[in-house]
């Protein structure tokens, strides 16, 4: 989030899309709640069904799964036709008056942007760039032999033009990509009746009415922006509205996500993804001979108007990054053998989920540990997962109940002969609860909290950071043995916890937080650390190796004064919901990110009444009720950009050059499985950058071997993922899976709520209880009646009522299938195509 | 309730009377039910089962989010839900938390002829006290809201009590802290009237629903669980909240003229006897009487 949970309360507006909050956040959800009560906030719930969310909300909107982006441009072309935008925030605080080098063109004749290349299914990016000023543009590096030609650098200053008329600047270029979505073509792709679009995106951008600058809107979403083979654009298209109405940066205000899991914010922060390290480095490729050549890649150099400055706060990444190499490798780690870098693996290619089981699919990946997942039935495509497993050698499984993937082998329809032929060895570790273990977890609202160990595991459980140290511990052991093509990365990883084979959390978030390796100084306040002592914050990070540090956002987390995630005072001095000193949040303890854009250029509070940060004219320095995100002493007649991390101090409407696969602005494609060809560009219906799999077990449903209704899958408030089925309160709530379907289609089908329905896509079928509702209705899309459906995802084949022998049943991810989102490789469970028949 | 204990008795350095001297300053305790801001994530029936340590039971999929179509025995705190298509066109998901409503005027402790099964204490709870019912039954017609629920096995009547073991202590009942919305309150029944009002008027100033307002129906002498409703004049709506719900005359009738009739046929009957004993004496025992029957 850019902004969190307790912040919500101070908004005005809530467009609440692709989430559910009121049933999978329920207990963040009070914060909504709390503006609606306190300020007469208002709520607009656009979702493919009437959700629990919608019965709280103002205004609902049925959509079809995945045509959000239509929405949201419709909604950007109205913000821009009935002039509800914020003149002055668009100038000065985003891209809206940089120049677009001319070779860049819209998608607005064939659905492409410039730069495509059919064969390899990839764009050549050098034309999405800003144009450096008085035209000329920086020439791209020289291209290595055999390398794709390499990007050219964004230019050092770009042309500009504050007048927003420039028929190349950022501003006109946006008005041209969505003059296509008019209210009339909203209606046709997403099945919003003209009318109610209009209600919808007036009720929104009503916050800007007048020029007035005081209001706040704020866009809330989850997994179901994520869930789509363009996911990212969808949250692309929601930043470029927000910076459009000047809502980021704001009390009530920002974008939103709603992590799906307690700890899912700190998993990714911590590089639970191939292509990251801990605090959002890029990983090295083969390309990246050297540290310097790493660094030289992944550093960005600003680029801005002349008459601006830029803080580029990236600048600073070799600090971050040799912290890193020395809190893995210490003293192994030196200038000489640049910091390490050769023992960093080197990604050579998309190792993302999706590509994992695919992979084993086809047997170049031989064995997986699978810890506090559920991994056949959580992605995409379970039977293709399930034959994945067949042909692995082993399988570790540390859980705190047997599973689906588990129990593989005995997935519903495997015969005793085909269990006898499946030569996987499967290792089940019973693994600790949440509440047997300590350590940290990072909430949506990137704060840290510090939890205690309630209960001690019971029988032969272990905790699962034991488990895997006690691994690692024995592979080094072999290392130190037997030697092998390479050992010197793991004898020389840094393991100096108190208790190796069980390392003490408190020790390892201590590393993450880092520490000086010699004694400094800050050369401005002449303040000085010893060596040994912890690191106050990542502004003390070197890149000389005098620092250590595991992952710099979390620089702070663990300092001196003791664990600062484990701080409990309820206390909020502004009343904006800051609290302080309530655990930790990264970065710097900062709650609303990029919050020097709550103020207008002279550095005062857009709204009064909401004072977040300031320009202290007495004290030359930013002060505020909580953290400036800026430079301390920048005053506001330098025009210092408020978007700090980006090169170009400003918030991007134009994602330039290598920001995104797909395209600098986002573009509607249908799913990958749609109903109609799409209706912006028919001869370009789908993400053109978006590859389809071609295993026996990758099978796409079209409408003409009729698939003809929408599906979409989702969580139920009573169940938590897999995991409830085996807890007899969750079960007596919602005892039984059910699909959800409108009650048209189930006079069409003849079928009553409450008899068994079979779903099936080209995949293969799911079948469960019809809960006919009035909640999804029958929509018309682009001239035809098309009908929605969804259901939830929680059951399987293990479990209470499973074991019982009453309820075995396929996964529901069955159906959904193999497609993931070409940035962030995100699976597109939601909006595939499936028959509906009586069971 | 703890604040009972609060009743002012010596004021220092006072003359005259003491404010409220003489008088029973009892607080009526009430839970308010937000309708417009439940989710129906049934943590409050969650709360409920587990705070009050109820054996769980079978459910099956009824064509609704709901648990279960009714409150059972052991389990006392059910969110109903509703869908209702509005005359504009547009739906309403309408959620309702559906417990006893602790009526002012109880029509189960009206209709029990069990000495000591129904109570109601001075800050209003209304509270079964399984040692003396004798599961008759009769409760179920005294009450307007289909509230107590018969269990088999232990031949009792149960419903929700407010969690008087918690209430007693001066806490919230188990619903209401576990609600995440703040849709629910607990306190003061004029307190709860007040917040309920206030909120009322919020939902009609400002979110078009003209017809918001307060539950709290006269006719069993006010609840002590009040509810907020999008439109107060239809709560039908609501998985069937009576509009105007009252003890049913057949309970006021037996409890009582009727009751007063019965006593007086009994007594009369007593005097009957009495007076035929005094006019014909013992009834003399004729010998067919001792006589064995055929058959025997």
């Amino acid at each position: 989030m850019t902004n969190g949970w307790v912040d919500m309360k101070n908004t005005d507006m809530m467009l609440i899309m692709g989430g559910n909050p009121a049933e999978n956040h329920p207990c963040g959800f009070k914060w909504p709640v709390e503006a609606k009560r306190t300020r007469n906030a208002k709520m607009i719930v656009v979702d493919p069904r009437f959700t629990r969310t919608a019965a709280v909300a103002d205004m609902f909107c049925q959509i079809r799964a995945g045509s959000d982006i239509a929405f949201l441009g419709g909604l950007i072309h109205y913000a821009i036709e009935n002039n509800r935008i914020a003149k002055d925030y668009l100038v000065h605080y985003t891209n809206a008056g940089f120049i677009v080098e001319k070779d860049f063109k819209l998608p607005d004749v064939d659905g492409l942007f410039s730069g495509f290349d059919s064969e390899k299914q990839t764009y050549n990016r050098a034309s999405w760039n800003y144009q450096g000023a008085g035209g000329k543009s920086p020439a791209p590096p020289e291209a290595k032999p055999g390398a794709p030609p390499p990007l050219p650098p964004l230019p050092g200053t770009v042309d500009f033009d504050p007048t927003l008329q420039n028929p190349n600047c950022v501003f006109q270029l946006l008005k041209k990509q969505y003059s296509r979505y008019t209210p009339e073509m909203v209606e046709r792709i997403t099945g919003i009746p003209k009318e109610q679009f209009l209600k919808a995106a007036d009720l929104y951008t009503s916050v800007r009415k007048d020029g007035d600058m005081k209001k706040v809107s704020t866009i809330i979403y989850a997994v179901g922006w994520t869930h789509h083979s363009f996911g990212t654009q969808i949250i692309r298209t929601a930043a470029i509205v927000q910076l459009l109405l000047g809502n980021v940066g704001r009390a009530g205000g920002g974008v939103n996500a709603l992590r799906g899991h307690s700890n899912i914010q700190g998993a990714t922060d911590m590089a639970g993804l191939f292509d990251s390290l801990p605090g959002y480095l890029k990983v090295p490729t083969p390309a990246d001979a050297s540290f310097a050549d790493w660094m030289k890649r992944i550093t960005p150099t600003s680029s801005k108007p002349a008459a601006w400055d830029s803080f580029n706060y990236y600048s600073n990444t070799p600090k971050f990054a040799v912290s890193l190499l020395k809190a893995l490798y210490g003293d192994a780690a030196t200038k000489q053998n640049g910091w390490a870098f050769d023992y960093l693996p080197k990604v050579d290619r998309n190792y993302s989920w999706v590509q994992m089981w695919d992979d084993m699919y086809r047997g170049t990946l031989k064995g997986m540990l699978a810890f506090g997942m559920n991994g056949v039935a959580i992605g995409p495509n379970s039977k293709k997962n399930i034959d994945a497993l067949k042909k692995a050698d082993f399988l570790v499984v540390g859980e705190i109940y047997p599973n689906e993937t588990s129990d593989f082998w005995r997935a519903p329809g495997t015969s005793t002969d085909e269990m006898k032929q499946i030569q996987t060895t499967v290792y089940n570790l019973p693994c600790a609860g949440f509440a047997e273990k300590d350590g940290s977890m990072t909430n949506s609202a990137r704060w840290v909290l510090w939890k205690n160990t309630a209960v001690p595991t019971p029988g032969d459980a272990r905790l699962d950071h034991a488990i895997l140290a006690q691994i690692f511990l024995k592979v080094r052991e072999l290392y130190k043995k037997e030697g092998g093509k390479f050992p010197d990365p793991i004898l020389n990883l840094t393991w100096n916890y108190s208790y190796p084979s069980s390392p003490p959390l408190a020790e390892v978030l201590k590393e993450i937080n880092g520490k000086a390796l010699a004694d400094l100084e800050d050369p401005a306040t002449k303040q000085q650390i010893k060596a040994g002592q912890q690191v106050p914050g990542f502004a003390w990070l070197k890149d000389d190796g005098t620092t250590l540090c595991g992952n710099w956002i979390y620089s702070g987390a663990f300092t001196e004064a003791g664990n600062q995630s484990a701080r409990r005072d309820p206390s909020d001095p502004s009343g904006m919901g800051v609290h302080p000193a309530w655990g930790w949040s990264w970065p710097a303890n900062r709650r609303v990110l990029y919050n020097r854009a709550s103020c207008d250029l002279d550095g005062k509070p857009w709204d009064p009444s909401r004072k977040q940060v300031w320009w202290s004219e007495a004290t030359q320095k930013w002060v505020g009720n909580d953290v400036p995100d800026f430079k301390a002493d920048s005053k506001p007649k330098d025009h210092m950009g408020p978007f700090i991390m980006n090169p170009e101090g400003v918030g991007r409407i134009f994602g330039p050059l290598a920001a995104f696969a797909d395209g600098p602005f986002p573009e509607f494609y249908e799913p990958t499985e749609s109903p109609i060809d799409n209706p912006l560009h028919p001869q370009q219906t789908h993400n053109p950058v978006v590859k389809r799999f071609k295993t026996p077990d990758d099978k796409y449903s079209t409408p003409k071997d009729g698939y003809t209704v929408v599906c979409t899958t989702y969580r139920m408030t009573e169940h938590y993922h897999y995991w409830t089925k085996n807890n007899p309160m969750n079960v007596q709530l919602i005892p039984e899976p059910f699909i959800e379907i409108p009650a048209e289609l189930a006079n069409d089908i003849g079928v009553h709520g409450g008899e068994n329905i079979k779903v099936s896509s080209i995949r293969g079928e799911y079948i469960a209880k019809a809960m006919v509702t009035k909640r999804i209705k029958p929509m018309m899309i682009d001239g035809k009646k098309v009908y929605q459906i969804g259901f939830q995802i929680h059951q399987g084949f293990r479990g209470i009522t499973e074991d019982e022998g009453k309820d075995a049943r396929t996964l529901a991810n069955t159906l959904t299938p193999t497609v993931f989102d070409p940035n962030a490789f995100t699976p597109e469970f939601k909006g595939f195509l499936v028959k509906v028949e009586k069971a | 309730m703890s604040q009972a204990t609060l009743r002012v008795q010596k004021i220092s350095g006072h003359a005259g009377t003491v404010p409220g001297e003489d008088t029973q300053r009892e607080f009526t305790v009430c839970k308010l039910v937000d309708t417009t801001t439940c989710i129906g994530c049934k943590a409050c029936e969650v709360a409920c089962v587990e705070w009050n340590d109820m054996p769980f039971s079978q459910t099956t999929f009824d064509n609704t989010y709901q648990t279960m179509p009714d409150t059972r025995w052991n389990y006392w705190n059910l969110i109903l839900f509703n869908e209702h298509e509005r005359e504009d066109g547009t739906l309403q998901w309408l959620m309702r938390k559906h417990q006893c409503m602790h009526c002012a005027e109880p029509g189960c402790l009206e209709a029990c002829p069990a000495d000591g099964a129904i109570v109601q204490y001075t800050n209003g709870v209304v509270d079964f006290q399984q040692d003396h019912c004798i599961g008759c039954g009769y409760c179920v017609t005294g009450c307007p809201f289909n509230i107590p629920k018969f269990n088999s096995v232990t031949k009792r009547m149960y419903k929700c009590s407010l969690c008087t073991d918690r209430v007693s202590q001066g806490l919230e009942p188990a619903c209401i802290k576990s609600c995440p919305t703040g849709c629910l309150h607990f306190g003061t029944k004029d307190d709860m009237k007040f917040l309920a009002e206030k909120r009322a008027k919020q939902l009609r100033d400002h979110y078009g629903f003209d017809n918001a307002g307060v539950y709290d129906p006269p006719g069993v002498g006010g609840t002590g669980v009040i509810y907020v409703l999008h439109d107060a004049t239809k709560p039908e709506l609501y998985g069937g909240l009576p509009s105007n719900p009252t003890i049913p005359l057949a309970v006021k009738f037996w409890k009582h003229p009727l009751k007063w009739l019965g006593n007086l046929a009994l007594v009369g009957g007593l005097v009957g006897l009495f007076a035929h004993y005094l006019r014909f004496g013992p009834k003399a025992r004729e010998e067919s009487d001792l006589a064995p029957k055929e058959g025997d």
